[in-house]
C-alpha cells in the first residue's frame, strides 16, 4: 500500500501525542486482556466441565456426607457407566516462607476409577503404577507441585482440622509418586489426590465409610438430565437424599453464588472503553483539525475526497490497532506467566475468542474515533482549508 | 493553430459570491478573461480584490457562483468533485505562498506525493521526483526535511512538486511573497524557464518585480479587471 | 510585593480558566476521562468496603470464639460436649443468671433459591444455645419472636430474608426430612449474622446426625481485657485442643481473602485506567498549551515571570480533573452506595449479604486520585509552556 508511508509519517508528526494516544489505547487493551483472563478464570470452570459427567451430592448441601456404598447403587442405574467418589480433606501445608498454613485442595479417591472419569488429568503410566503400588502415595497437579516445590519421591505431611487419624493425630503422611498435567489449557492443576483405602483405614470418628460426593460418567451426554433425575429418584426418602446434576450446571450454580461476575466485569470494561474512546477520539479530531491546511493541499494536488477520508481513517485505525494489538499481546504474555494467585485462581489463560474479540474492538475503536474527523476531512473545502493557514 | 486551441483558459461571465452571516460579498462580478497557451500571466491587485479567488476557480479548488471556467476542453463547472480532483491531478500544478510542504516528509517524498495518484511504481516515482528536483536545482537536497531548508529552497521543492506530473497549467499564489529578494528572483527565473519550456503559468502577486517577469499582467479591483498591462 | 505576585498569578490563572469554554471539547474529554476512572475506582472499592464493613461491624471485642486447634473456620472445626463445657468454665467468661455466658454452636449450610436469580445458593444455618443472644449482645428481633427450644423453629437474619425466597414469618422450609417454620426475623445491625438462619442447636444435632458435637463456642468475656486470661486458659488446658480468638479478629480473618481480592482487583483496574486517563489528560493539556502559545508568549513578552504561566496551566488541569473527580465520585455514590447484594465468602462457602458502601474516606481518596492525575497531567505541559522561547512563540500561527 503506497499510502501507508504517508499515514505513518503523519503519525510521526507529533510524536509525543501519538505516543500518549498509543499508550492510553495500549493500557485499555491490556486491561481488556487481563479482565478476559480473569473472567475466564472465575467463570470458565463451566467450559472445563465434561458434558458426560454428573455430580451427585447430599441434597441439603455438599458439606454433608454420603455412604460410600451408594457408588454401587448408582452404577446400576440405567445410562451410568462409571462412578467415583471423592471427599474434601482440607489438607493444610505451610507456605514457602513458613509464615502461615494454606489449604491444598486435597481429596482421597479411588485412583483407577477416578482417573478414568477425569481423563483430562494426565498421569504417565509409570507414575500411575507407582501410585497403585504405594498405599501412602499421592499425586499432585503441576501447579501445586510448582508452588510447594514438591517433587516425585518427596515425603510430606498435611494436617487436616477435619480428619483425625484413629490415633488422634491431625497430621497425615504422604509420598509424592506422581505429578499430573492437564489435557486442556483450563484444567485445574492445583489439586492433591491420594488413596481412599489409606484414608479409610487410618481415619477415626463418626464418618467412617462416608464420602463427600460422587462423580458419575454417563454413556450419553444427551441423557444427562434424565439420568440425574433417575439418580435423585433412586434415593428419594432414604436417610441420605441426593441431588444429581450435570457437572456444568453444578459449576454454573457455584459461580452464580459469587454474584454476577461477568456483568461486573462487563460494566468495568464498558467504562474503560467509553473513556478511552473519548480520549483517543478527541485526540484524533484534534490531530486532523490541525492538519486541515495540509489536507487541503493534498486535495489541491488532486487527491479525491474519498482518498483523503481513507487516509484519516487509515491513520486512526493504525493507531488503534497498533495500541490495541500490543496491549492484547502484552496480556497474552502475562497469561503465559501463570496465575499470580494459583491457589485462588488456578486456571489462567487467554481464550482465543477473547483475542479475536479484542482485535475486533481495536478495529472498531479505530473506525469510530476516525469517523468524525474523516468526515470533516472529506467535506473540507480546499479554498477554506488553504486560507486557514495563511 | 485554431483560436480555440491557442486559448488554454477561458473565463466567461464568472461571478463569485460569499456569504458571511446574512451579508453577501461579491468577490467576482461578471469577469471575463482568457489566457493563451504558453503565457506567463501575472494577476495583480490589492488585498480582497478577488485575485486568489480567481486563481482557485481556475485551479478547480472552488466553484463559481455563475459563469463558466473552461480549461482546454474541460468545463470545470460541469465536473463533479471526484472528476475535478482527477482533473487537478492531471492538468494543474499549484505553488503556494507558504510552500505548504508536508513537514513530516522529505523533499523527495513531498515531490512524490502527486505521483501517488498515478500508476507509476515505487522506482518510477522516485526517478520522476529526482528529475523534478534536479530541474529546480535541488538534487543535493533530496532527503532533507522542509524545516532544514531555506525559504527559497522550500519554494523550489514546492515548484518541483507542481511540475512533477508534467501539468499543462501552473498556478502560483504569491510564490515570492514570503521570500527575500534574491530567493524570490531565483524562483521567478525558474518560472520563466518553465514558461520557455512550454508551461502556461498564472501567478497571483502584488510584487511589481514579480509581475515584471511575466509576459502579461492583469489588474483586478473589486472583482473586475481594471487595466491590462503591456504584452 | 507578595500580594502583587499573587494577583499576577490569579489574573493569569483566571485568564486561562476563562478560556476553557473555547476549548470545551477537549477539556470535557479530559474531565469525563477522569470521571470514568474515579467512578470505577469508587464503585469497585465500595464492594470491598461494604463487604469488610459487614464482616467486621458485628464483632464486639468482648466476645470470643473458640474453635478446634488448626481450624480456620467453623466449617472445619469440631468440638465435643465435654470440650464445650470446659470452654464455658474457663476463667474470663462473663456469668449470667443461668451460669457462664457461653453458647456452643453448630454451623451447617443449606441450599435455598436466591430471589434475584432463582438459583440455589448456600445459606448458613446456625444451631445455637439459648445463651447466644446474651453472648452476642447485639441481636434485635425485627419481627416475630425467638425460636422455642426443642422445636423445629427458625429465625432468619434480615439479609438472608432479603436475598432468599421463602423466608417470611409463617413460611416453612424443608431441609432433608425435616420441616422448619420461620417464627422471627432478627438483625445484628448489619453484621454477618444478618445473613444467617438460627435455630436450637439441640434440634439441629439429630437432624444432621451430629450426635452431641458442636463446631464452635461463642463466649462473652467479663471485659475485653480478660481476653488474655481466657485465651491462656484455653491453650493451657491439657484436656482441650482448641484456640480462642476475639470476634473482630475472627471476622476479619474470615473476610480477608475476599475483601483483599476485591481491593487488589479494584486498585489494579483503577491504576490501569488512571494511566490511560493520565495520557489523555496530558494530551489535552499539551494541546491546550500549544493553542495558547502566542498568548503565553505575549504575557511573557509583557514581563510576566514563568511562575504564573506554570500555575495557570496546572490550575486548569487540576480544576478539570477535580471537576471530573467530583462528578465521578458523585455518580458512583448515587449508583452504588447502599446497593444490596450478596456473594459467597470463599472461606465459609456460604452467602454473605451486604451493601456496597461508598464511605466518605473512599470519596476523599477518589477525589484525591483525581487531583493527583490532574497535577501530573498538567505538570509537564506547564513546564513546556514556561520554557517556550518567547521570540519564536510570538510568531506562532
Amino acid at each position: 500500500m503506497k499510502f501507508l508511508s504517508l499515514i505513518w509519517s503523519s503519525m510521526k508528526r507529533k510524536k509525543l501525542r501519538s505516543v500518549l494516544t498509543l499508550l492510553s489505547i495500549f493500557v485499555a487493551f491490556l486491561l481488556f486482556g487481563i479482565l478476559c483472563i480473569l473472567k475466564e478464570s472465575l467463570t470458565g470452570g463451566v467450559s472445563a466441565t465434561d458434558a458426560a459427567r454428573l455430580v451427585v451430592r447430599h441434597k441439603v448441601s455438599f458439606i454433608q456426607m454420603l455412604p460410600q456404598g451408594y457408588a454401587n447403587r448408582i452404577k446400576t442405574i440405567h445410562g451410568v457407566s462409571l462412578v467415583a467418589h471423592q471427599t474434601w480433606f482440607n489438607g493444610m501445608t505451610k507456605t514457602m516462607d513458613n509464615a502461615s498454613d494454606v489449604v491444598v485442595p486435597s481429596f482421597p479417591v479411588d485412583p483407577e476409577i477416578f482417573m478414568k472419569i477425569y481423563p483430562e488429568l494426565v498421569l504417565p503410566a509409570s507414575q500411575m503404577e507407582a501410585w497403585m503400588s504405594t498405599r501412602t502415595g499421592a499425586v499432585v497437579g503441576k501447579t501445586a507441585a510448582d508452588k510447594y516445590k514438591w517433587r516425585i519421591g518427596d515425603h510430606i505431611q498435611l494436617t487436616s482440622p477435619i480428619w483425625q487419624t484413629e490415633a488422634g493425630a491431625n497430621s497425615w503422611e504422604f509420598n509424592i509418586v506422581g505429578i499430573y498435567t492437564g489435557a486442556k489449557k483450563n484444567t485445574d492443576l492445583s489439586g492433591f489426590l491420594f488413596r481412599y483405602d489409606y484414608f479409610e483405614e487410618m481415619r477415626g470418628g463418626l464418618d467412617k465409610s462416608m464420602v463427600g460426593w460422587f462423580g458419575v460418567r454417563v454413556d450419553d451426554p444427551q441423557q444427562a438430565d434424565a439420568i440425574s433425575k433417575r439418580i435423585d429418584d433412586e434415593f428419594a426418602n432414604s436417610p441420605w437424599e441426593v441431588k444429581a446434576e450435570p457437572e456444568g450446571a453444578m459449576v454454573q450454580g457455584f459461580i452464580q453464588q459469587f454474584g454476577d461476575i461477568a456483568s461486573i466485569i462487563r460494566a468495568v470494561l464498558s467504562m474503560v472503553f467509553f473513556t478511552i474512546l473519548l480520549i483517543s477520539g478527541n485526540t484524533m479530531s484534534q490531530a486532523v483539525r490541525e492538519r486541515f491546511a495540509e489536507l487541503g493541499v493534498l486535495k489541491a494536488i488532486g487527491f479525491p475526497n474519498g482518498l483523503v477520508l481513507m487516509l484519516v481513517l487509515g491513520e486512526s485505525c493504525t493507531v488503534a490497532l497498533l495500541g490495541g494489538l500490543t496491549g492484547l499481546a502484552m496480556a497474552w504474555v502475562f497469561s503465559l506467566g501463570g496465575s499470580p494467585v494459583p491457589n485462588f485462581l488456578p486456571v489462567w489463560y487467554m481464550k482465543p475468542q477473547d483475542i479475536y474479540l479484542g482485535m475486533g474492538f481495536a478495529l472498531l475503536l479505530g473506525l469510530v474515533t476516525g469517523a468524525v474527523p474523516a468526515i470533516q476531512a472529506f467535506r473540507l473545502r480546499i479554498a477554506e482549508a488553504l486560507r486557514r493557514d495563511a | 493553430m485554431s483560436a480555440e486551441s491557442s486559448d488554454l483558459v477561458r473565463i466567461e461571465h464568472v461571478t463569485k459570491t460569499f456569504h458571511r452571516g446574512s451579508e453577501e460579498i461579491h468577490v467576482l462580478s461578471g469577469l471575463d478573461l482568457t489566457v493563451a497557451r504558453g503565457e506567463f500571466l501575472a494577476l495583480m491587485g490589492p488585498s480582497g480584490s478577488g485575485k486568489s479567488t480567481l486563481l482557485n476557480l481556475i485551479g478547480g479548488l472552488d466553484r463559481a457562483t455563475s459563469g463558466s471556467v473552461i480549461i482546454e476542453n474541460d468545463r470545470l463547472d460541469e465536473l463533479d468533485d471526484r472528476q475535478l480532483a482527477a482533473w487537478r491531478a492531471r492538468h494543474v500544478g499549484f505553488v503556494f505562498q507558504f510552500y505548504n510542504l508536508m513537514p513530516v516528509l522529505t523533499a523527495q517524498k513531498n515531490v512524490e506525493l502527486p505521483l501517488l495518484l498515478t500508476h507509476l511504481n515505487r522506482r518510477e516515482r522516485r526517478e520522476h521526483a529526482e528529475i523534478a528536483l534536479n530541474a529546480v536545482g535541488l538534487s543535493h537536497r533530496l532527503n532533507h526535511f522542509p524545516r532544514t531548508l531555506s525559504g527559497g529552497e522550500q519554494q523550489r521543492v514546492g515548484i518541483a512538486r507542481a511540475i512533477v506530473t508534467d501539468p499543462t497549467l501552473l498556478l502560483c499564489d504569491e510564490p515570492t511573497g514570503d521570500l527575500d529578494r534574491k530567493s524570490g528572483d531565483e524562483v521567478l527565473s525558474l518560472l520563466q524557464s518553465l514558461q520557455e519550456n512550454g508551461k502556461t503559468i498564472i501567478m497571483v502577486t502584488h510584487d511589481p518585480h514579480a509581475s515584471a517577469r511575466a509576459s502579461r499582467t492583469v489588474h483586478l479591483d473589486k472583482g473586475q479587471l481594471s487595466t491590462t498591462g503591456p504584452e | 510585593m507578595a500580594s502583587n505576585w499573587l494577583s499576577q498569578l490569579f489574573t493569569v490563572a483566571l485568564f486561562n480558566l476563562r478560556s476553557i469554554p473555547a476549548r470545551k471539547g477537549s477539556a470535557l474529554t479530559a474531565a469525563v476521562g477522569i470521571a470514568g476512572v474515579v467512578a470505577v475506582l469508587t464503585g469497585v472499592l465500595s464492594i470491598a468496603e461494604g463487604f469488610r464493613k459487614t464482616m467486621t461491624s458485628a464483632g464486639s471485642p468482648d466476645v470470643a470464639i473458640v474453635l478446634r486447634a488448626g481450624a480456620e473456620n467453623e466449617m472445619t472445626s469440631g468440638l465435643g460436649r465435654d470440650e464445650t463445657r470446659l470452654i464455658a468454665d474457663t476463667p474470663g467468661v462473663a456469668r449470667g443468671a443461668a451460669g457462664p455466658l457461653a453458647s456452643a454452636e453448630l454451623f451447617v449450610i443449606i441450599s435455598l433459591p436466591k430471589r434475584t436469580t432463582g438459583t440455589d445458593a448456600n445459606v448458613p444455618l446456625r444451631g445455637v444455645e439459648g445463651t447466644a443472644f446474651e453472648v452476642r449482645g447485639n441481636i434485635r428481633m425485627l419481627e416475630g419472636r425467638r425460636f422455642e427450644s426443642g422445636k423445629n423453629e427458625i429465625i432468619v437474619g434480615a439479609g438472608a430474608r432479603r436475598e432468599f425466597a421463602g423466608l417470611n414469618i409463617g413460611q416453612e422450609i424443608k431441609v432433608g426430612r425435616n420441616v422448619w417454620t420461620v417464627v422471627g426475623v432478627f438483625t445484628s445491625g448489619g453484621g454477618i449474622s444478618d445473613s444467617e438462619i438460627w435455630t436450637d442447636a439441640a434440634v439441629l444435632q439429630p437432624a444432621y446426625n451430629r450426635g452431641p458435637t458442636f463446631q464452635s463456642v461463642y463466649v462473652r468475656l467479663a471485659s475485653p481485657e480478660d481476653f488474655g486470661i481466657f485465651k491462656n486458659g484455653i491453650s493451657k488446658n491439657p484436656e482441650l485442643k482448641a484456640t480462642a480468638r476475639t470476634l473482630p479478629d475472627f471476622y476479619s480473618s474470615q473476610s480477608e481473602m475476599l475483601s483483599q481480592f476485591i481491593t487488589v482487583f479494584g486498585v489494579f483496574i483503577s491504576v490501569m485506567m488512571g494511566l490511560g486517563a493520565l495520557f489523555g489528560a496530558l494530551n489535552t493539556m499539551y494541546s491546550a498549551v500549544a493553542s495558547r502559545t502566542r498568548e503565553i508568549a505575549t504575557l511573557r513578552a509583557l514581563g510576566f515571570p514563568a511562575a504564573p504561566v506554570v500555575v495557570s496551566v496546572l490550575a486548569e488541569s487540576i480544576v478539570l480533573s477535580l471537576a471530573g473527580g467530583v462528578v465521578g465520585a458523585a455518580a458512583a455514590y448515587w449508583a452504588f452506595n447502599g446497593y444490596q447484594t450478596s456473594t459467597m465468602n470463599f472461606q465459609t462457602f456460604s452467602q454473605v449479604s451486604f451493601n456496597f458502601a461508598v464511605t466518605p474516606l473512599l470519596l476523599a481518596a477518589a477525589i484525591a486520585m483525581a487531583a493527583i492525575l490532574g497535577l501530573f497531567g498538567g505538570l509537564f505541559p506547564a513546564l513546556r509552556a514556561a520554557r517556550m522561547p518567547i521570540a519564536s512563540a510570538l510568531r506562532d500561527s
